[in-house]
């Protein structure tokens, strides 16, 4: 049953499944979205985590931050433990072997961008086909940030990662960030939903509804890294307001693999230069001659944005 | 509960259908697989009977052998009888996994139809893949025929799940030699089966939220150590555990089992020792032997993990020249069997002389004859007293003659 949520103060205060005091870096957006899934259900959890950041920081033997089912394998199969542990649940369901049959299970699996865009994207692919009933959340912070800040099929063009570094004739990642949210929509999952945890409310909603449709849903939540994208650790509200108001990361839904919906409009849509202006991966695109890229990362996001809003006019 | 299928006494069955029936007796709860060949009619037969209404637990017909495994892992840690099947380059996929299986100490059972690993692509059987997974923390055991890929798939749920063991059980049978071999087959009959084994009993299962659990946390240097010292303390007292179920499985249909074979030993000078269907091959080979007065005898490990050092030293303390036949490619080494034997009777008052033979690998026949040629070869090392032939030996190979040391 989804938690009744009055306002932050009394959500972020309500008993919750994720310890404070876990190993993340200062600053990191991962804790918060997480804590926020966890903290806006009463439900039974079974957690399904990819290796990464999350993982590597909450359980650590003989420490865990998880009160919670919860289990890793590997880098890729996140959501393959959590297919595996919801159909035991199905089979001891059927034959009357669970302990507390009436209590509603809830299958949650995490992954970083790596964990789904890339290693884990087979796994993940899968078991939305077979139509597991589960949430998975994608943790994008856009790097391998736990492995040492490699570019990632999520790394938007321009960033400067330690594998694509920024030099002398490079400007940074050469490739298109991967869209994983219309892949995912066209895979077959009935709900699919990008979240900021700036905006918490419009982050929590989404968490609810894909937590009560039956069937896979898929959330991609953007994640500031401070260590990776270089910004200082007090400011990741600030550089998610930036990504989410400069429309570089928009907000919004799709039902049933068409039904678009746009569920957050700036107020003002800032230029995208102030969001990488903040960032120091990008701090080489200010120099004169990567200048016309700036300009060129405008368009694509503008263009972006008027695909969304045409899609969700349409409605199909 | 599923309906109950009647069995003849005797069945004639192939191995992978003897796989799937003690996979139906055993009333898996969740069954994650992907097809290949030479295991993919163990899964069929298995869908048919879920199909038919003889099996009600869940069918997870995931993408890949790793995610066979992964979903295996997460619903084995969910808290239920787990199992799947597969071979070869299957195996080689799930072979990540099989180590975070066996280190999260959850009861799964794999049937394994041995197959060679590429490349050269080569279907058809030998023991590549067991081999590459003898470091993964799994319990390993052999079967020689469809009879026994029955009998030990149906012990293969007793040990696993034993509350002393907790550990993986992998059971391998030859690809297509008895995989695909129609024998005659001694059933239990369903409850029956289902009574030896037991009902499921459930250790920190992630669906008992009275008690949240952590599963496959990580550990730093300070305890990784620990608990791979401890995962191998279970493997090796896990011996005991499956002493006695073969012994209670004798109690029930009075066939026997041991953690070592021995055929022929009472009085051999000369063994072979072999793994999988080339064992009733190598028994054949020596009563042939022995009506030419050469006392030839054949020892066969049931067990690959843990490797039963002691019932290997006690089976061939008496020997004067052992050959070890393994089927796989030894990839710049002597063979796995040749090592595991060799370290067992090194310790012990009887050192005889050993050599390796490397045959049968992706498929290629292991005649009487070939068998015969390496028993009176070995012999002319029993009989000088030394080793006089080479140490390592390719059999059955075209060409010219493949030996080294």
């Amino acid at each position: 049953m989804n938690k009744e949520i009055r306002n932050l103060k009394q959500f972020s205060t309500s008993n919750d499944r994720f310890e404070g005091a876990h190993l993340l870096c200062p600053g990191c957006a991962h804790s918060i979205i997480v804590r926020e899934l966890l903290n806006c259900t009463d439900d039974n959890l079974v957690i399904a985590n990819a290796t990464g950041c999350l993982e590597v920081c909450t359980a650590v033997y003989p420490h865990t931050s998880w009160d919670a089912s919860w289990i890793h394998i590997g880098f890729e199969n996140a959501a393959t433990s959590a297919s595996g542990a919801e159909a035991m649940y199905k089979a001891l369901k059927r034959k009357g072997k669970l302990k507390d049959p009436d209590k509603p299970v809830k299958f949650v699996a995490f992954g970083g961008d790596g964990a789904t865009y890339d290693i884990g994207f087979q796994f993940l692919s899968g078991a939305v086909e077979r139509g597991h009933d589960f949430t998975y959340v994608c943790l994008d912070n856009e790097v391998y940030a736990n492995t040492g800040g490699q570019r990632s099929s999520s790394t938007p063009i321009g960033a400067s990662t330690t594998t694509t570094p920024a030099g002398r004739i490079s400007y940074g990642e050469k490739k298109m960030k991967k869209d994983i949210v219309s892949i995912m929509a066209a895979n077959g999952a009935p709900y699919v939903a990008q979240v900021s945890p700036n905006k918490w409310k419009d982050m929590v909603k989404k968490y609810q509804k894909a937590l009560s449709i039956e069937g896979p849903a898929f959330i991609n939540a953007m994640s500031a890294c401070t260590t990776e994208w270089k910004f200082p650790s007090n400011e990741t509200i600030q550089v998610s307001d930036l990504a989410t108001d400069s429309l570089v990361f928009p907000l919004y839904e799709i039902e049933e693999g068409h039904k678009l919906t746009i569920t957050y409009r700036p107020r003002k849509i800032i230029p995208v230069r102030d969001y990488l202006g903040a960032q120091g991966r990008f701090k080489h695109l200010f120099k004169k001659e990567n200048e016309y890229l700036i300009e060129a990362m405008q368009k694509s996001v503008d263009a972006k944005w008027e695909l969304l809003q045409r899609r969700e006019e349409a409605g199909v | 509960m599923a309906e109950k299928l009647k069995l003849q006494e005797v069945e004639v069955w192939d191995g992978n259908m003897a796989f799937a029936q003690a996979m139906r007796q055993a009333q898996i709860d969740v069954v994650a697989a992907y097809p290949i060949t030479p295991s993919t009619p163990t899964v069929h037969g298995y869908a048919k009977f879920l199909s038919d209404g003889y099996i009600d637990g869940e069918f997870v017909l995931v993408e890949s052998e790793h995610a066979a495994m992964s979903g295996c892992v997460g619903a084995a840690a969910a808290g239920g009888r787990v199992a799947t099947a597969t071979s070869s380059q299957g195996f080689a996929l799930m072979v990540e996994v099989l180590y975070q299986a066996a280190g999260m100490r959850l009861p799964i059972v794999l049937a394994l139809v041995n197959r060679a690993l590429a490349s050269p692509l080569n279907v058809n059987g030998d023991h590549s893949d067991m081999y590459l997974g003898r470091d993964a923390g799994w319990i390993m055991i052999d079967a020689f025929n469809a009879q026994e890929a029955y009998d030990l798939m149906l012990m293969g749920f007793k040990i696993a799940e034993d509350l002393s063991v907790r550990l993986p059980v992998m059971i391998n049978q030859d690809g297509f030699i008895t995989s695909h071999t129609a024998q005659n087959v001694r059933p239990l009959q369903d409850e029956e089966a289902y009574e030896f084994i037991g009902e499921y009993q459930s250790v920190n299962p992630m669906l008992d939220f009275s008690h949240p659990v952590t599963y496959g946390a990580q550990t730093e240097e300070d305890w990784h150590f620990e608990f791979k010292a401890r995962q191998h303390k279970a493997l090796m007292d896990s011996k005991a555990c499956i002493q006695e179920v073969f012994e209670s499985f004798k109690t029930v249909t009075a066939r026997e089992y041991n953690i070592v074979e021995s055929y022929e030993m009472d009085d051999a000078q000369i063994a072979i020792v072999a793994l999988g269907s080339t064992v009733e091959s190598a028994v054949f080979a020596a009563r042939k032997l022995r009506e030419e007065g050469i006392k030839a005898g054949v020892v066969a490990p049931r067990l690959l993990r843990p490797f039963p050092y002691e019932a290997i030293k006690d089976a061939l303390k008496d020997v004067k020249a052992i050959a070890t036949l393994d089927r796989s490619s030894p990839g710049g080494a002597l063979g796995m069997l040749y090592n595991e034997i060799s370290a067992a009777l090194y310790q012990g008052d009887n050192r005889p002389i050993i050599n390796n033979y490397i045959y049968g690998l992706g498929g290629r026949d292991m005649t009487q004859e070939n068998i015969m040629e390496i028993f009176r070869d070995i012999k002319k090392n029993a009989d000088a007293g030394k080793l006089v032939t080479p140490l390592q030996q390719f059999s059955g190979l075209r060409g010219p003659k493949l030996s080294f040391f």
